[in-house]
């Protein structure tokens, strides 16, 4: 048994320590917004935030998230709040499929709390490890672009909530 | 003016010949350390050079690596600016485009020959041996003309030298003169008759233009190759140059074939993928010819040497191993091998084939090395895909994984995929492997490691 903290809340999980992130998030928590796309570390579907950084849940097990915090897509809106990068993909229509897009949302979270106005070649390096098969990586831009800009003017509070 | 002259006093006597012996130091240090400045020419049209010699300099000048040191991420190729740290402080690359200000434009080929030489400067300035010359003064006249015109047809560009960071008296130059006396062996390469031409031609470009062992070779005190231990081994940019000769620690022996493979494709199903600063050594050595990379090949043969009948075993015994199904190992560091399973086992046991598959370990010459700075490194910071053409890719986990934690993972690693003893100090290492990437990183010209497909690697 361990105590995982996610979007605030603590949860008892029964698993092994080895256990994939993703599929306790996505099995036992039924928190879906994360994917599975390759489970290799090598797409960034699945990708969460921990302590302000992104990490590809797929390819971290359980036991290296003792007494860190963990945010999910989930965590930083709904569809009644969204958080500034939530409304900056719809306002861009950034998503094709949508596969992808979660973990793109959480690259480029983690991207804007550590660099509130990034350039363009910041995003496309900070972005790098995340895939789209749709190509819709041109919007994607514009929306982590649009995103800097909403959560400049957006009340902080909103912008604090979403993960730390 | 009183005459002393004639009641000279003991000490007086001690005090002038003193200063003649100083007066002859100075004079001398003057004599060994003095290089006159070679006249300035306007910088020559890029007509003037024979398209040929350009062609063949720029093969040559992707032996040398050159551009590795004397361009910065994101900068202009040849501008220079690129921080080499060394144990004496911080030299910094200078421009080697034609600019006639700040590059080499006002240099005639008898400076660049110089310079490739014996180290000094169009102005007579000696130059700091992080610029190889104790190997590059092999290269003959033709090769340096051939370097120089493709340098002098390059894009010039505005860049003025960064002020080393060395501390006194190493930033008094005439101190290179002295070490110059001590270590340079100037002369061109002499060819071993009892050997093939190819073998000879592998010698010429391993021990000059080359420069194997400014990374492989172990240095002394005084930061020369120590030439008692040619290629056993070096240091550069917080990583570890393996030995390529008989102490290599790959755990299955370097074929000519092998290597040949190597650095064709900046990997080897034996042995894994290239990365840190010799993913750009092979990147570089894309457009060389075979023929050059197989002469490399025959001389570094030699070097490595027929492996031991024991290491021959071993190398046997490891590949059986990788074919066969896991042995379930007992080992005494849990977190690491949860961490191991979860994390690396979905790629490196998987035997997808290289190089988009991950090398299984028992093969990595990371995991059987002298110590755990190389895979520190490749864990914290993956392999970063190449833009624009396949390649292989591999997450870095410096995020999700502290220093305790993958510490824990490379003890368990070296304990389970080495019969070497067990690494020191692994915490350490990987704190400072996670500050020297940070910089790397920011510095470095491309990607760390090479790509799969050599034939989209030279692309203009
Ligand atoms: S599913 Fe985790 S990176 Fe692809
Ligand atoms: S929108 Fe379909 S994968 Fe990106």
């Amino acid at each position: 048994m361990m105590t995982l903290k996610v979007n605030g809340r603590d949860h008892q999980i029964d698993a092994d320590p080895d256990t994939p992130l993703l599929y306790v998030l996505r099995d036992d928590l039924e928190l879906n917004a994360a994917k599975f796309g390759c489970g290799l570390g090598q797409c960034g579907a699945c990708a969460v935030i921990v302590d302000g950084k992104a990490v590809l849940s797929c390819v971290t097990p359980l036991l290296l998230f003792q007494d860190k915090e963990v945010t999910t897509l989930e965590g930083l809106g709904s569809i009644e709040t969204p958080a500034p990068i939530q409304r900056a993909f719809m306002e861009e229509q950034a998503a094709q499929c949508g596969y992808c897009i979660a973990g793109m949302m959480m690259q480029a979270q983690a991207l804007l709390q550590r660099n509130p106005k990034p350039t363009d070649e910041e995003i496309r390096a900070a972005m790098e490890p995340n895939l789209c098969r749709c190509g819709t990586h041109m919007r994607i831009l514009r929306a982590v672009h649009r995103a800097a800009h909403l959560m400049q003017t957006a009340d902080a509070s909103t912008v604090q909530r979403s993960g730390r | 003016m009183p005459r002393t002259a004639g009641r000279m006093t003991r000490a007086r006597v001690f005090g002038s010949v003193l200063a003649a012996l100083a007066g002859v130091g100075v004079a001398a240090v003057f004599a060994i350390s003095w290089r006159p400045a070679i006249p300035a020419i306007d910088p020559p049209a890029p007509q003037t050079f024979d398209a040929t010699l350009m062609k063949r300099g720029r093969v040559l000048a992707a032996i040398g690596n050159c551009a590795s040191c004397h361009t910065v991420r994101g900068a202009p190729d040849y501008a220079g600016g690129l921080p080499v740290a060394t144990p004496f402080g911080t030299i910094y690359s200078t421009n080697i485009t034609p600019d006639a200000e700040s590059g080499l434009g006002r240099w005639s080929e008898i400076a660049f020959r110089r310079a490739m030489r014996a180290g000094v400067d169009r102005a007579g300035q000696h130059l700091y041996p992080t610029f190889p010359y104790d190997h590059f003064t092999n290269v003959t006249d033709e090769d340096d003309r051939a370097l120089y015109a493709y340098l002098m047809t390059r894009q010039p560009v505005h860049a003025m030298a960064r002020e080393n960071q060395l501390s006194f008296p190493l930033d008094q130059r005439f101190v290179i003169a002295g070490w110059k006396l001590l270590f340079l062996r100037p002369g061109t390469y002499q060819p071993d008759t009892a050997r093939s031409e190819e073998w000879n031609r592998g010698a010429y470009l391993v021990e000059g233009l080359a420069h194997c062992g400014a990374c492989h070779t172990p240095r002394n005190a005084l930061g020369a190759e120590r030439a008692t231990a040619q290629f056993a081994g070096g240091d550069v940019d917080n990583w570890h140059a393996y030995a390529i000769n008989a102490q290599s620690p790959a755990p299955v022996p370097w074929t000519a074939d092998a290597l040949f493979g190597y650095l064709r494709e900046g990997w080897h199903p034996e042995h894994g993928v290239a990365r840190g600063p010799m993913a750009e050594v092979v990147r570089n050595l894309s457009s060389v010819p075979d023929t050059d990379i197989r002469a490399i090949v025959a001389y570094m043969a030699s070097v490595f040497g027929a492996p031991t009948p024991d290491r021959k075993r071993r190398g046997e015994e490891v590949l059986g191993q990788v074919n066969s199904t896991p042995a379930q190992v007992e080992s005494s560091d849990a977190a690491g091998a949860a961490i191991y399973a979860a994390a690396c086992a979905t790629c490196h046991e998987a035997k997808r084939p290289l190089p988009y598959g991950g090398v299984n370990l028992a093969l990595s010459t990371a995991m059987s090395g002298p110590d755990a700075r190389n895979a520190a490194n490749v864990v914290l910071a993956g392999l970063r895909a190449l833009e624009g053409e396949p390649s292989p890719i591999m997450p870095g986990f410096a995020s999700s994984m502290n220093d305790a934690q993958i510490a824990a993972l490379l003890n368990y690693l070296r304990s389970r995929f080495s019969n070497q003893p067990t690494w020191t100090g692994v915490e350490k290492i990987v704190e400072e492997a996670r500050r020297t990437q940070t910089v790397a990183l920011q510095n470095s010209r491309r990607p760390d490691h090479a790509p799969a497909d050599s034939s989209q690697r030279d692309k203009p």
